[in-house]
């Protein structure tokens, strides 16, 4: 216990404390000389709590110590290049850190730990909905300042929220873990500004988990106002904890372009780069240039609501459906910054335990661009019955339908790379064939969303539901326990239990299925998205019955998984070798990974993927006597 | 080459089966608008393609999982296919045709839906949590709180919010469009089947966004104009202050929070209301007499009943007799 308080996660949470009550109290100060209210509903007055908010991020920032190093060079004290860590044991994940591998693991954690807590939000929601009727989110019920329906609405907002949290940390995870060994450089190319996004993320969950016990807020994750003028004081620290994740986004996809820009081994041209590092640059590039709209969505109603500028508020002159524009900007390529990694580990993979060539490298590297590219002009395909200009819905529908091309060119050529080859199924290769087959249910319930006239229907009802989390579950979450169970070895010089591997991915999969396309069911014929109750004349019960069993059992599986996960880091089998005969970089030397990554410096001489290439190499280690490489 | 032609065999065999299987499901709710017939015949195209593509990919990938998966002792690679142009340029060119394809039929689909009919009666619409106001200007502009429609007769509802984004949705008309405040959208629907029906909101609206449907009933023409006729005679005749005031209850949305039989929803139902002791928020109990009705329709929260939530109401600007016709039909509900 001694040890946790003197770590960074320890020091960052106590002052993000100390900074909420000193803006809170800093406002509550001015409040009271003015003459205004000074306390309210939750304690303290909503300007008082956003700007406590605020000051906590900036607070658990500076106690954490993760802008130490360069609070010393600003008062001209050199810090070394590479911290030696103090710490060894499990305590160095929760301190700052300029290791990309200690980065990489504490983005994955905390992504884990986050969707482990949004999919505790939705089994209470999906127990909710088991019946018609309300069971025990009812009117009477009171809890945190809400009554059962509305914490229904806190729920279900929430968990689509701290699972893009989630998410966007465990892509960040990946990337850092893998893409510099990837790339054979020794760190990121910003190690400080590395652990700065990391450490702004942590801040942001505490304040999105704030919004539940602040009277939480109805709106979905989607913010619409002007519902989400209206909604408890809960609602700002949403806007607040997204607006902070933003900047853990943005600053880290800087730093994965400028790593593949400046940082790859001799050799290693665009074209000879692993497929994982093109999608990796793909996704960064809209996380770099898009984040910035949603942040800027939200903290235009959180002006709205503290200063009373009516930038959506139509009595005011302001425009509800402009709102829905620079939201959709983000949110609409957001889902590609999710699938794009997930499709370059599917991507990644598959040549491994097919043991044959990528089929069409090439296309497949230029189709995630394709996509990031087209991902910016659909935004609007959102808002087909929003109200928007009518004439404007057939340009965006046929933008959407075009994202169909690139996104097809990866299916086809990743049937044509199994295709003939010499298929074995460990974990990873589960999960990868998983994510392909559920990543095309997404796929193919897509253009029925796009073509207007039938999205008439299908919008804002469960048929929506079932697709983005075909897509999302396809594109994320089926490659992300891939690749853990893929580079679980590589980090711990250990490897998962197989079994366990095996009962997570045939439990997981079929009830995945069962639920999303059951959902897409109920929504076709009137269930609607976002109901706490629904009216037992349609006729859903049944339905929705085995929808939550399904829930309940994919949860169970994770609890299998997370198990396997932190058994296997003390007591997993010993794998320090090539463990898959991968031919890339960080397969060719001993695991787990020294600190400073690649004892010597390899020059790439070959194809990432030429399996069953006699004498072929893709990489080289260059001798020390050669080595100019510094 | 065999390869090829028994997974070319199973392509068109799996289609088929997912066609047939997902065609005899009953995907959609009864069809009965006239607009849902081009959106159901767009659907039903979506379908095909579904069926087609989901072989096309799934096949070819069990085909290989099972034939080509490797045999135990086999630690040799497979044969070094890197890839192969032409076939990456069809699978570029062949479904950038199909989506262009299916975004004119969407184009063409969208614009059947929105066939204009000159002669189609006018519907004022009127969204707020968590209720509907239908105003009939052809019939003396009565306001109801379900929807009658004529069958066979286009009708055109003018919707407006008074609060926040609601969406008007039948599943059964297929059509949806969202009702924003401060500007009036325009909702076109042919009714073509006999029956009731619910709109259902669409768009998340707060608290009781789950109960926000109201009943929609069409009708044959004759009937349709019976009803419509007998509500306006009933709002002109009816002068009564319980009349008067259940009309403003109706126009006003007040039914969308409380109750008018006893079920409990956002607001304390009015069932049994008048008269009876009321348990305040703070501790004490009131009598729910005329001065007390009156104090709390104007400022909601100047007496708050215990187990609510200060959620503020609506502002309206009521007249004292306007007050008291609605206090009037609330003694009417017991």
């Amino acid at each position: 216990m001694k040890k946790f308080f003197s770590t960074a996660l320890a020091h960052g949470l106590f002052w993000q404390l100390i900074g909420i009550l000193v803006g809170a109290g800093l406002v509550t100060g001015i409040r009271a000389t003015m003459g205004l209210s000074v306390t309210a509903k939750f304690f303290f007055t909503e300007p008082a709590w956003v700007l406590g908010g605020f000051f906590g991020v900036l607070f658990f920032i500076a106690g954490s110590g993760a802008v130490s190093d360069w609070y010393k060079w600003a008062r001209g004290i050199d810090t070394p290049e590479h911290h030696e860590d103090h710490h060894t044991g499990w305590e160095k994940y929760l301190s700052v850190s300029l290791d990309h591998k200690v980065i990489g693991i504490q983005y994955t954690v905390t992504a884990l730990v986050l969707l482990s807590l949004g999919g505790l939000f939705a089994l209470i929601f999906r127990t909710e909905l088991a019946q018609s009727q309300l069971q025990f989110l009812t009117v009477e019920m009171q809890l945190f300042g809400q009554n059962g329906p509305q914490l229904y609405n806190t729920l279900m907002s929430l968990h689509g929220m701290i699972m893009i949290v989630s998410i966007l940390l465990g892509v960040a995870g990946i990337m850092n873990y893998v893409v510099p060994l990837l790339l054979g450089a020794q760190d990121m190319a910003f190690p400080r500004l590395n652990a700065f996004s990391y450490w702004i993320a942590v801040p942001a969950a505490v304040l999105l988990v704030m919004s539940l016990i602040l009277g939480g807020f109805d709106t979905g994750w989607t913010g619409y106002p002007p519902l989400s003028a209206r909604a408890p004081v809960g609602m700002q620290m949403f806007f607040l904890g997204v607006f902070t994740a933003g900047w853990s986004s943005i600053l880290g996809a800087l730093n994965v372009i400028v790593t593949v820009v400046r940082m790859r081994a001799k050799g290693m041209t665009a074209m000879r780069m692993p497929i994982l590092v093109w999608a990796s640059v793909a996704t960064s590039i809209i996380a770099l240039t898009a984040t910035q709209l949603i942040g800027l969505s939200f903290q235009l109603v959180m002006f709205q609501r503290l200063f009373g500028m009516g930038f959506f508020d139509p009595a005011k002159g302001g425009n509800p459906v402009l709102f829905q524009h620079l939201f959709w900007f983000y949110s609409h390529p957001a889902v590609y910054v999710f699938v794009l990694p997930g499709l370059g580990v599917i991507s990644e993979l598959l040549p491994v335990f097919a043991r044959k060539p990528l089929f069409g490298y090439r296309w497949i590297a230029m189709s995630s661009l394709g996509i990031a590219l087209v991902g910016f002009i659909v935004w609007a395909h959102h808002m087909f019955t929003s109200g928007m200009n009518e004439y404007l819905r057939v340009p965006f529908m046929y933008s959407t339908l075009l994202v169909a091309i690139p996104t097809g060119v990866k299916f086809f050529s990743w049937v044509a790379t199994i295709w003939k080859g010499k298929i074995s199924y460990e974990t990873p290769m589960l999960f990868v064939i998983g994510a392909i087959v559920v990543f095309l249910m997404g796929g193919l319930t897509g253009p029925p969303n796009a073509t207007v006239s039938t999205d008439l229907h299908l919008h804002d009802t469960y048929f929506i539901v079932g697709h983005f989390h075909d897509t999302i579950f396809g594109g994320f979450v089926f490659p992300f326990f891939a690749a853990l169970y893929y580079w679980f070895p590589k980090a711990t010089g250990r490897r998962m239990n197989e079994t366990l591997g095996k009962i997570h991915f045939w439990l997981m999969t079929p009830s995945f299925f069962v639920m999303t396309l059951g959902m897409m069911r109920i929504g076709l014929l009137g269930m609607r998205r976002r109901i706490a109750d629904y009216d037992p004349a349609l006729g859903f019960d049944n339905t929705h019955l085995v929808l939550t069993i399904a829930g309940f059992l994919i949860a169970i599986s994770v609890c299998v998984f997370m198990y396997n996960f932190f058994n296997s880091i003390k007591n997993g089998e010993k794998a320090e070798g090539n463990v898959w005969n991968s031919r890339s970089p960080e397969w060719q030397v001993p695991s787990p990974m020294p600190a400073h990554n690649y004892d010597q410096p390899f020059e790439v001489v070959g194809e990432p993927y030429d399996y069953g290439l006699p004498g072929s190499k893709y990489v080289e280690f260059i001798a020390p006597s050669k080595n100019t490489h510094k | 080459m065999r390869h090829f032609v028994v997974v070319g065999i199973l392509v068109i065999v799996m289609a088929v089966l997912t066609y047939v299987g997902l065609d005899s499901a009953g995907l959609m709710p009864v069809e009965a608008s006239a607009q849902s017939v081009s959106i159901d015949w767009l659907w039903n195209w979506q379908i095909v393609a579904i069926s087609f593509l989901f072989a096309l990919i799934v096949v070819p990938m069990a085909y290989s999982m099972v034939i080509f998966r490797r045999r135990k002792g086999d630690i040799t690679d497979a044969e070094h296919v890197e890839g192969n142009t032409t076939l990456e340029i069809t699978w570029t060119v062949i479904p950038l045709f199909i989506v262009l394809t299916f975004a004119y039929m969407g184009a063409y689909s969208l614009g059947e839906t929105r066939r204009v009919d000159p002669n189609a009666m006018v519907i004022k619409v009127k969204a707020q949590q968590f209720t509907w106001t239908f105003e009939y200007p052809e019939y003396g502009g009565f306001f109801s709180n379900e929807l009658h429609l004529p069958v066979d007769r286009q009708v055109v509802l003018k919707m407006e919010s008074s609060d926040v984004i609601h969406s008007f949705w039948v599943p059964e008309f297929r059509v949806k469009q969202d009702v924003v405040p401060g500007r009036v959208t325009e909702y076109r629907i042919t009714p073509t089947l006999i029956g009731s029906y619910k709109v259902r909101c669409a768009e998340i609206c707060g608290t009781s966004h789950s109960y926000m449907e109201n009943a929609i009933i069409v009708e044959d023409e004759s009937v349709f104009t019976a009803w419509a006729s007998e509500q306006e005679t009933i709002m002109l005749a009816s002068q009564t202050p319980e009349s008067l005031g259940k009309i403003l209850t109706v126009k006003n949305g007040c039914v969308g929070c409380h109750s008018i039989d006893g079920t409990q929803l956002t607001a304390p139902t009015w069932f049994g209301l008048y008269g009876s002791d009321v348990p305040l928020a703070d501790g004490t109990t009131v009598v729910a007499d005329d001065a007390y009705l009156a104090e709390s329709i104007l400022n909601s929260t100047a007496k708050l009943v215990e187990g609510f939530s200060p959620t503020t109401m609506p502002a309206y600007t009521l007249t004292d007799v306007e007050v008291a016709n609605l206090i009037a039909y609330i003694k009417t509900l017991k």
